[in-house]
């Protein structure tokens, strides 16, 4: 046949090959690059002292402790907020109401649109109603309630899918045995959906604890050189620390901002580690 | 026996209870919406007495913090625009391009390592891409472009568009492992290459969700705050030179949200009425996806 062709086609066909490995190394170096940058600078500057003293004027003594306290406290209750009412919602969707009805409809509907509307948005949020109208000031309870809502969608849909997995020959071994809709919820469903739902939850809230933007807009300041005691307290997050001092024109708060950025993405990846260890640990028992 | 009956009364009181309790947790989601529309609404319809909606949309100064005040939100729009554009131009192709090597080329030990690299990526707080393009990014444009000033959209939209790209790939890939491989196999058996199964079979059948991806793409960085607010510059000036420091309506947000306004100051309202135009811009962009992916699902 045409050999020609032939071998113009499969020439085509190697260059569109090398085309797409490069779309991929192109990630890969973005990523390299990126933690390049992030290192080099910050690793010199990131020691103990560092990690236990206030914020300050001078790039010697700033410290990260108050941003550190204030992640921990904003993220434990976003956790809890967003946990109760995610997984409540998906329970009561996916086991309490036929999903052709239009209440569930509804709320489906809205989840999906609540998951595309911008994080600053939610801020905006925030700040007009809890901060201002529920009276909760420029608090941690404020800036939690906000990422609560901000990932409720992630987390309500991620525990639907999880519950959704559930077979049904083990609802009904359970209801066999005579026990109620609650309990073959808390017995059975819950369970051995748990895997699933700690997945999708532990990515929704490492997302919360990246989050500058809308907490921002609550209020979480820049310079905080107290240690949080209680939710009622104003509070500054990671995130919003590391923006306050890349902004600032001093070259050195760059390097202090980087150091933050490194504490920052360790608390992430041990948060995914924990999501992972937590997960086998519940697949094994499942098995 | 009548213990036993009181306590069956119990339990079914208990299930009453949870199941309305539930309802509430669920109620919170519809609430939100509420709340969100009616705060926005609020603080706009305020804004809209004092400011002219003529002047808001079609001014292009931007001075709502300084005298003469001016309220012209067009530069914040073109600036938005811009970042949009410029950071589609490289999630878009790129994110594609992944997807199609991940589900039509890539072995599976490849993917193994491959998909990985793109979750940490999407994983990433877009703070750590902003500190990425001010740090890094506009260094090195400008030693290629030294006309470059230090705050840019440029710089700032290939950061959004780094950030963007795993979203673009995961959602394009998922579309293209839906197709069915035994249309993928039909085309093999008549000989085709890898690339014109690729793109004469995989993308036209999965061509409707890829849509949806991008449209999504294209909304994310519409609402992207933090890349924008470090790098892409305060100077809310109508400019199409990606070379200089413009703001976008996020940027701004998060600007005068820096101070400490009061409520019922022209800033607060100010604040409220850019978030309105932001949300509906996001919002009519979701819908658009919703309706390509609703009006061409492909059924196999």
């Amino acid at each position: 046949m045409d050999q020609k062709l032939y071998e113009k086609r499969h020439l085509k066909n190697k260059l569109f090959h090398l085309l797409l490995a490069g779309c991929i190394l192109f990630s890969i170096t973005a990523l390299a690059l990126l933690l390049y940058d992030i290192f080099s600078k910050g690793l010199g500057w990131l020691d103990w002292q560092f990690l236990t003293s206030m914020p300050s004027r001078s790039p010697e003594k700033a410290g990260i402790l108050s941003a550190l306290v204030g992640s921990v406290w904003v993220i434990g209750l976003t956790s809890v907020f967003s946990l109760i009412l995610g997984v409540g919602t998906a329970v009561y969707l996916e086991e309490y109401t036929d999903p052709k009805k239009l209440i569930n409809r509804i709320i489906q509907l809205n989840i999906s649109n609540l998951a595309g509307v911008p994080a600053i948005v939610y801020g905006l949020l925030g700040l007009a109603f809890f901060v201002r109208f529920l009276g909760f000031d420029k608090s941690i309870l404020s800036g939690a309630l906000t990422l609560t809502l901000l990932i409720l969608p992630v987390i309500t849909v991620a525990s639907q899918e999880a519950i959704r997995s559930v077979p049904r020959s083990l609802r009904e071994a359970s209801y066999s045995l005579g026990t109620t809709k609650l309990q073959t919820i808390t017995g059975v469903v819950l369970p051995y959906a748990m895997p699933g739902i700690l997945t999708g939850s532990i990515l929704a809230i490492s997302r919360a604890m990246g989050e500058a933007a809308p907490l921002i807009m609550v209020g979480a300041a820049g310079y905080i050189a107290f240690l949080p005691k209680g939710p009622m307290d104003w509070f500054t997050v990671l995130p919003v620390q590391i923006f306050n001092w890349t902004s600032r024109p001093q070259e050195e708060f760059q390097y202090i901002a980087a150091a933050g950025i490194i504490v920052l993405m360790a608390v992430l990846l041990s948060a995914n580690a924990v999501a992972i260890l937590l997960r086998n640990k519940y697949q094994n028992r499942m098995d | 026996m009548r213990g036993k009956k009181y306590e069956i009364q119990k339990l079914h009181q208990a299930e009453f209870i949870v199941e309305k309790v539930l309802m509430l947790f669920a109620a919170v989601s519809v609430l939100t919406t509420a709340i969100i529309v009616f705060i926005l609404f609020e603080e706009t319809i305020v804004f809209f007495s004092e400011v002219s909606l003529w002047e808001f949309f079609t001014g292009t100064q931007w001075t709502p913090t300084l005298q003469p005040r001016s309220f012209g939100i067009i530069p914040l729009v073109v600036g938005t625009l811009m970042i949009a554009l410029g950071s589609s131009i490289i999630s878009l192709p790129l994110g594609l391009g992944s997807a199609i090597y991940l589900s039509e080329y890539a072995h599976k030990k490849v993917r193994k390592v491959v998909k990985p690299i793109l979750e940490i990526l999407a994983g990433i707080p877009s703070i750590v891409y902003g500190f990425f393009a001010l740090t890094f990014i506009t260094p090195i444009l400008q030693t290629i472009l030294p006309q470059t000033q230090v705050f840019n959209a440029l710089s700032a939209s290939i950061a959004v568009g780094i950030m963007t790209l795993p979203m673009v790939a995961s959602m394009s890939e998922d579309a293209m492992m839906a197709v069915p491989d035994s249309i993928r196999q039909g085309a093999y058996a008549l000989g085709s290459t890898r690339f014109e199964v690729a793109v004469k079979v995989t993308i036209p059948a999965a061509m409707s969700s890829i849509g949806a991806a991008f449209v999504l793409a294209i909304s994310r960085a519409i609402g992207e705050t933090m890349i924008v607010a470090i790098a892409a510059g305060q100077s809310p000036v109508l400019t199409l030179n990606p070379l200089n420091s413009i703001q976008t309506m996020t940027g701004f947000m998060v600007n005068i949200s820096m101070g400490d306004i009061q409520q019922g100051t022209i800033e607060f309202k100010t604040l409220f009425a850019v978030g309105t135009v932001l949300f509906f811009m996001t919002l009519i962009m979701n819908l658009i996806a919703r309706a390509i992916i609703k009006k061409n699902r492909e059924v196999y």
